[in-house]
């Protein structure tokens, strides 16, 4: 009892200028004293403190699944109930749904289910691949059209038409609405400072909460089906757009706020026509991460309804066909690609040629474009009645890697799986379970209280004072020991993915044709499904701790590079001449110069691999780890909703608290480093 | 609302039996509705099966059929709202926690059982029979070096036993402490999981014990057996003092699982008929285990498996839909 006391005393002391430097040595020395001999010496004397005892525990899962429970069945506006109002939601949602879906793959039928009956087919293999290798013509010239092309070549290809056509569908309604949504968002945030203190907190949630852990709710309110599923991928796809539209508004320059005043613009002249085309460029970043975020849902949508390649990767991997799991997750690869590189071309054009578009000659010289596409659709329909090759793709002419992916996986185990295996072995007895026992041994108060000091000593009481409630939070809803769990796995997995990561950013980032080659894989990485590589990884490495650890680590590297890389390119480069004309050697000048001036970008990157590696998680649970991931999946499969969120929210947690203290670490670096942001 | 229904039922009465009476063919289109019955497609390929059979057999019938992918666990949402209708196989070590607590909703109801029991028991490929000559009885097991056979380095000297995800209860470790067994058991995340070590293990002849249930392909594709505890009885899991260990419980074998039928519960008055055949679906272990052979190892497709089925079969599922 008397060691919380020690810290309370010493943290609380206002700091002295001048002193500072050696003072705060002082109070450090001082609290991990204390906190060590609590550690070693306090659990006979304070058990309460090393693991929650049962009956201190708060029951917010019993509360929060009552009031679920109130939500779906009862809660109502007078006129109408909160779940009418989701269903209407849904309704609306799912009338473009339809219509995209008619146009990309059932075509449009009367009737429902098995009596319907086709009235139009729907929209040919040639004419959509024509169509968007069109769009990319328009936006990025022939390279761009050859290369959206080849990725939807390769979905008819490789007999994933008709899912991908169906994942494709959703994404076409989902990244709109979570673009325009998160868009009103972000200007709402920027026009309303007090709106944007509210957003913060809302939007750290919505992408740091696992959806496992908001399933259940959502299903009851917005229906089973493809709406749903749409619905939580713009949940989780929405953030980014809308932190990066309020970053990117409040980036443009005064001088053109003064411009669009000068000539009289009302607030919204002024909003959509002066600064949301400024801003363009920051908020393409957000359409960006919006369609790869949206892509990343693909597996989980298929679960509540979605269909498409995800379902597709799920009942490959079920019955350990690992070729067409293989296939079915580069579908969602080629798909990723190819949007995102069209949005990108799109923006790109956008700015260069605003002021163009021709209003003279006739209809079909002023949109060659539309009137050509409108043309392939139908001429290809028709063909399309007489030869069925035109409409779908041929399935004799399908390829298949077959067992291909198979073999190899089986090649490895039983040629190398003595060699994997005392690597990780050696790697699980030596690092990752001492590690673990570590941390479970650590006694909650002490660690809370240390987290707080590190908040308070980062950036003050305010910091301190979350760090401590988020973290109370997660002991006093019994949830400390998975969550410690989870604080080892993903500590492990972003130690590793840097111990990876930066080197080969510093490698490979100004070689450029290198990196070329880099980032597709990261790209692949990211977008790949992993439980694609999951299986295989059971397969070498059995389940367990170690086989999710390279499952997060695949996963969670590619900000690790991205950034590293970012920062060390945007280093100045008459700083870096200025090392070589000192006569530094390129090491000093890698690690004196570079490195450090990169820093920032580099914690920036640290941070996001935290944040991927917590949204990992759910999927470790699939093989087997004992962790808050476990817990939430638990909760899923036995539909008991509060369950669910109080572990879905304590992850959100352990992520707040890394982001904050890492965030407030960088900010002082930066300070420190005399680096303006 | 209620004269009309009446009617109509009276009418629907009538034309079946009509049509049981006078046509070979089903009595198409009078049905009680013709709005979509959805069934749920999840991801194996036993389930699938069973749900196409229905829903083929239901279209005989004259019924309208949807077929929705949906999550084993999450579409539970969706039968209690009535978005979903009907799911096909629920087992009682995976879905027995969900599906009860969506019976006491009121809003599902059970549809029986469908004739298969599942299998579930210690597995091993019959090439460890070598390092362990007394399997498949499971006292073998008891001995230290038999135990040391089914090691790895994180377990040694106990043996290696990998049990379903702990979600699918099964009283694994206790029944390796009632037993004696020099056994750690380990639990995979997902089914998946599971049979990749098994996969993984067969191709480099390693040794491996674990929990395999059957229908199920595995048991086509792999050779081995299942290991021979003493009896399930209700009273070994109950009573401490049945069996060999007389202070613990679960000194037995796991009980055969029902595989159930769940359906949305209003949707029993809007399709009479059509649940009428839903709870008279039954099917055999073997049947169906023959049926995903030919689907998973043969690489049949399944559409062509379940009509060559129900071609075959047209006595029985005419009895379903009388």
């Amino acid at each position: 009892m008397s060691s919380p006391d020690t810290y309370a005393g010493t943290a609380a002391e206002p700091r002295r200028k001048g002193w500072q430097f050696t003072r705060w040595h002082g109070v450090w020395g001082v609290a991990l004293f204390a906190f060590v001999m609590f550690w070693l010496y306090g659990k006979p004397v304070a058990r309460w403190a090393f693991s929650m005892p049962r009956d201190m525990q708060i029951p917010f899962k019993r509360w929060i699944s009552t009031f679920m429970k109130w939500l779906v069945d009862e809660a109502s506006f007078g006129l109408f109930t909160f779940t009418e109002l989701t269903r209407f939601i849904a309704a609306v949602i799912e009338f473009p749904y339809k219509v995209a879906l008619s146009f990309l793959s059932t075509g449009f039928l009367k009737g429902q289910g098995s009596d319907a009956v086709q009235i139009l087919p729907p929209v040919s293999w040639i004419a959509v691949i024509a169509i968007f290798a069109m769009i990319g013509y328009f936006a990025g010239g022939r390279r761009l059209a050859v290369l959206v092309g080849a990725c939807f070549g390769f979905l008819a290809l490789f007999g994933q038409w008709n899912n991908a056509m169906v994942t494709l569908a959703s994404i076409l309604i989902a990244v709109p609405l979570g673009i325009a949504g998160g868009l009103m968002l972000g200007i709402a945030g920027y026009r309303w400072k007090w709106f944007a203190l509210f957003l913060k907190p809302l939007l750290d949630l919505m992408q740091t909460v696992p959806v496992f852990a908001y399933l259940v709710p959502i299903l009851f309110l917005f229906g089973f089906g493809p709406t749903a599923a749409v619905v939580a991928t713009i949940i989780y796809a929405l953030p980014p757009m809308t932190r990066i539209s309020m970053l990117a508004l409040r980036g443009v320059p005064d001088e053109v706020h003064d411009l669009g005043r000068m000539l009289g613009c009302t607030g919204r002249q002024m909003t959509w026509r002066v600064l949301v085309p400024s801003a363009m460029q920051g908020l393409m970043v957000g359409v960006n991460q919006v369609i790869m975020l949206a892509l990343n849902m693909v597996i989980i949508a298929s679960m509540i309804g979605a269909g498409g390649l995800g379902y597709e990767v799920l009942t490959a991997l079920r019955r350990l066909d690992i070729g067409r799991g293989v296939e079915a997750g580069l579908a969602i690869v080629a798909l990723a690609i190819a949007l995102d590189r069209l949005s990108q071309a799109l923006a790109t054009r956008s700015r260069a040629h605003h002021q163009e578009g021709s209003a003279t000659g006739s209809f079909v010289q002023r949109n060659p474009y539309t009137v050509a596409s409108g043309l392939l659709v139908v001429v290809t329909g028709l063909i399309g009645l007489a030869v069925p090759a035109v409409q779908t793709y041929p399935e004799a002419l399908q390829l298949s890697t077959g067992t291909f992916w198979s073999e190899v996986v089986k090649w490895i185990n039983i040629n190398f799986f003595d060699e994997l295996e005392a690597v990780k072995n050696a790697l699980l007895l030596n690092v990752m379970i001492p590690f673990k026992r570590f941390l479970l041994g650590l006694p909650w108060l002490g660690v809370t209280l240390l987290l707080g000091l590190l908040g308070y000593a980062l950036a003050g009481w305010r910091l301190g004072l979350m760090v401590v409630v988020l973290a109370f939070l997660i002991a006093v809803t019994g949830q400390w020991n998975k969550a410690m769990v989870t604080v080892y796995l993903c500590g492990i997995s972003v130690v590793l993915a840097c111990l990876f990561g930066v080197p080969i950013a510093i490698l490979t980032a100004e070689r450029a044709r290198l990196w070329k080659w880099v980032e597709a894989v990261i790209d692949t990485l990211q977008t790949l499904p992993s439980f694609v590589y999951l299986m295989p990884a059971v397969m070498l490495f059995r389940v367990g701790d170690f086989t999710a650890t390279i499952a997060v680590v695949a996963y969670a590297i590619a900000p690790a590079i991205r950034y590293t890389a970012h920062g060390l390119r945007q280093v100045d480069p008459q700083l870096v001449e200025a090392g070589t004309a000192a006569g530094c050697t390129p090491w000093q000048l890698l690690t004196k110069i570079k490195l450090k001036l990169a820093l920032p970008e580099i914690m920036l990157g640290l941070n996001q691999t935290i944040m991927l590696a917590l949204s990992m998680l759910v999927i470790t649970a699939l093989v087997g780890t004992r962790d808050l991931g476990q817990e939430v999946y638990i909760a899923l499969t036995k539909a008991d909703t509060g369950r669910g969120i109080v572990a879905g929210l304590s992850v959100a947690f352990i992520a707040i608290i890394a982001d904050r203290l890492i965030s407030a670490g960088a900010d002082r670096m930066r300070a420190r480093l005399g680096l303006k942001r | 609302m209620f004269k009309t229904s009446s009617i109509r039922s009276l009418l629907v009465a009538a034309t079946a039996l009509a049509g049981v009476a006078l046509a070979p063919l089903p009595a198409l289109a009078d049905v009680e509705s013709k709005d979509p019955i959805k069934l749920t497609l999840h991801d194996w390929t036993g389930q699938l099966i069973t749900t196409r059979i229905m829903g083929e057999v239901l279209k005989k019938a004259g019924y309208n059929i949807e077929y929705v992918q949906a999550d084993y666990i999450a579409q539970f949402a969706g039968l209690q709202s009535g978005d979903l209708h009907v799911a096909m196989e629920m087992w009682e070590t995976t879905g027995k926690d969900a599906m009860e607590a969506s019976l006491k909703t009121g809003k599902t109801v059970d549809l029986g059982e469908t004739g298969m029991d599942a299998k579930e028991e210690w597995w091993y490929p019959t090439y460890m029979k070598e390092k362990c000559p007394g399997l498949p009885n499971w006292e073998a097991l008891k001995d230290e070096k038999c135990a040391e056979a089914f090691s790895i380095a994180e377990t040694a000297p106990k043996g290696r036993y990998l049990g379903g995800p702990v979600t699918w209860g099964g009283f694994d470790d206790e029944r390796a402490e009632a037993l004696g067994l020099p056994f750690e058991v380990i639990h995979a995340g997902t089914d998946a999981a599971l049979f990749a070590e098994l996969e993984s293990a067969y191709q480099r002849k390693a040794p491996i014990m674990l929990w395999v249930y059957a229908p199920h392909w595995a048991v086509a594709k792999f050779k081995g057996e299942w290991v021979e505890f003493p009896e399930y009885t209700d009273e070994c899991y109950k009573d401490p003092k049945w069996g060999t260990n007389k202070e613990m419980a679960y000194d037995c074998g796991k009980p055969f699982g029902w595989i159930k039928k769940v359906g949305w519960k209003d949707g029993e008055k809007k399709w009479p008929g059509a649940y009428k055949a839903v709870r008279n679906f039954k099917i055999k272990n073997d049947e169906m285990s023959q049926l995903i052979v030919e689907v998973d190892l043969d690489k049949k497709k399944l559409e062509d498996v379940v009509a060559a089925w129900v071609a075959k079969n047209e006595d029985r599922w005419k009895a379903w839909i009388k």
